[in-house]
């Protein structure tokens, strides 16, 4: 069994893989409690518009994809704060703008070469040597951000009035939030890709979320869920030769089901 | 026991005057709330009761005019942990939140801690004791979705407790609560009120609270219509004067 981790490719994709799986819930629990899991998506494909940019300027694709993610990921929330558009309408603007962008970049760099194609669905092949220690060092850095403003972000997503009420600084906190979902989704595409991250950073929650229980359980069961379906997904995506992406989101939405259904079961 | 200073005032609000668009919502508010006091502010809905209340929390700001919290000027004003505020629970909340009572209340503690801390001992019995006064120490880890109204109630009144305020602010309190759950509310805030020290205000379109244990009434109907002791006003004819012909329909059950 263990002879799949004689291939260098194989290990970086599970040490890689494994960095984004433990960080993904801890963005997408309070995107999803706050109703904001639609944003996973948005900025995954900004995030492909900048794949684009770093491949045709000859760019660490991950460095332009974060980059240019960051940027809109604010812009969005300053756009959602004006209040003269609804935060959805937001959403729409920056994801089909950012999708043909990316559309007219490819043509430039006359057609669609296999490289960005990895990107958009994901592959572990995709995943560099260089890739590895940038996702094991961001990765750390957004685990340790969320863990120091891990209350102030339970508060302001639980009631955000009457965290802001007693001093709580929403707005820097938002922002924090938005930036760091930003950084997560560029570091997650060379795996799981543009289509199917937002699936990464959500389902696993939402499913965790079928047991109704404390928030510290519900982001550890997010985080197991969310462990054990990229590992699978890896292993499963390599024997049968699979896309790993797809294999990740189906494995998953398997977790889902069966969540669900024991929350069912049991009455919860 | 020390004697409370009544005289003193925590909340001032000086001329304030608040407006959405064309719309005059308030107009010219004067209003203190003293130290120790249990203020009702009354009035019909959309009588800007609510914004007023949304104006000290400093969720709004006041077209005209000034508030001062604990003397300072509310723009000033950093120590907002003296503040405690009871949202209205139906529009507030998610019901499916994944959270225990422990770890509603718990987020009281949060802004006091501060940033980059954790909650240690102390806050971990600020939490228990703050549970222990509206009793519900014994649900602390059911989750809070799980609860009746007037429980949730209770909870959100903790959290306030373990911010340690000096103030509580509430708003519209009793709706969509149960009326044995509405008594045992009103023994809650009168024991918060004269045990714990607490100066309260309440928002409330229901007129009971000034039957009940309000040491004040303020009447709010854009104006400042009345701001009285509550024996003088089902006396003083304020009733109509604030809530028109109909007035007779809120107090039916007294």
């Amino acid at each position: 069994m263990l002879d799949i981790l004689n291939y260098s490719f194989i290990v970086r994709g599970l040490e890689a893989g494994l960095m984004i799986a433990l960080v993904a819930p801890l963005i997408g629990i309070f995107l999803v409690l706050r109703r904001y899991s639609l944003i996973a998506d948005t900025l995954a494909h900004v995030s492909l518009a900048g794949i684009a940019l770093g491949l045709i300027f000859n760019l660490n694709p991950i460095f332009s994809a974060m980059t240019l993610t960051v940027v809109s990921s604010v812009a969005i929330e300053r756009l959602r704060l004006t209040r003269k558009i609804y935060g959805e309408s937001a959403l729409a603007l920056f994801l089909s703008g950012s999708l043909a962008l990316a559309l007219i970049l490819i043509g430039l760099a006359h057609g669609f070469n296999v490289n960005l194609f990895n990107y958009l669905f994901g592959s572990i092949v995709t995943v560099r040597p260089s890739d590895v220690t940038n996702i094991l060092i961001f990765g750390l850095v957004v685990a340790l951000l969320i863990f120091l403003f891990f209350k102030e972000l339970i508060f302001i997503s639980f009631d955000e009035e009457a965290a802001r009420v007693s001093g709580i600084p929403s707005r820097m906190v938002n922002i924090i939030l938005i930036v760091l979902a930003a950084l997560t989704i560029s570091l997650a595409i060379p795996i799981v890709g543009v289509l199917l991250v937002s699936a990464l950073i959500v389902i696993p929650v939402v499913a965790a979320l079928q047991l109704r229980t404390s928030f510290i359980r519900t982001l550890i069961f997010a985080e197991v869920f969310s462990v054990l379906s990229v590992v699978s997904g890896v292993v499963i995506s390599y024997y049968l030769d699979l896309s790993s992406g797809g294999t990740i989101v189906i494995v998953t939405l398997l977790f889902f089901g069966l969540a669900w259904l024991f929350a069912k079961l049991t009455h919860r | 026991m020390q004697q409370i200073d009544h005289n003193r005032n925590i909340i001032e609000i000086d001329n304030v005057s608040f407006s959405y668009g064309n719309t005059i919502v308030l107009e010219d508010i004067n209003l203190n709330i003293h130290l120790g006091d249990f203020l009702a502010i009354v009035g019909p809905n959309g009588g800007g009761k609510t914004t007023l209340l949304k104006i000290v929390l400093g969720l709004l700001k006041p077209t005209k005019g000034t508030v001062r919290l604990f003397g300072t000027d509310i723009k000033q004003f950093k120590d907002w942990t003296k503040v405690g505020y009871v949202p209205q629970k139906v529009t507030n909340f998610d019901l499916n939140f994944p959270a225990t009572v422990r770890e509603v209340v718990a987020m009281g503690r949060f802004a006091k801690r501060g940033l980059f801390r954790f909650l240690n001992q102390i806050d971990d019995r600020i939490i228990s004791r703050s549970l222990e006064h509206v009793d519900m120490l014994e649900y602390q880890n059911r989750l809070i979705g799980s609860l009746s109204g007037g429980q949730q109630q209770r909870v959100f009144i903790a959290r306030a407790l373990a911010q340690e305020p000096s103030v509580i602010l509430l708003d519209e309190p009793t709706v969509g609560i149960d009326v044995k759950a509405q008594e045992d509310f009103y023994a809650l805030m009168k024991t918060l009120n004269e045990k714990l020290e607490l100066s309260l205000a309440m928002v409330s379109h229901d007129l009971d609270v000034v039957a009940h244990e309000a040491t004040e009434v303020a009447c709010i109907n854009r104006i400042l219509a009345c701001h009285v002791d509550p024996k003088e006003f089902f006396r003083g004819g304020f009733l109509e004067k604030v809530y028109g012909q109909n007035a007779k329909y809120l107090t039916h059950h007294h």
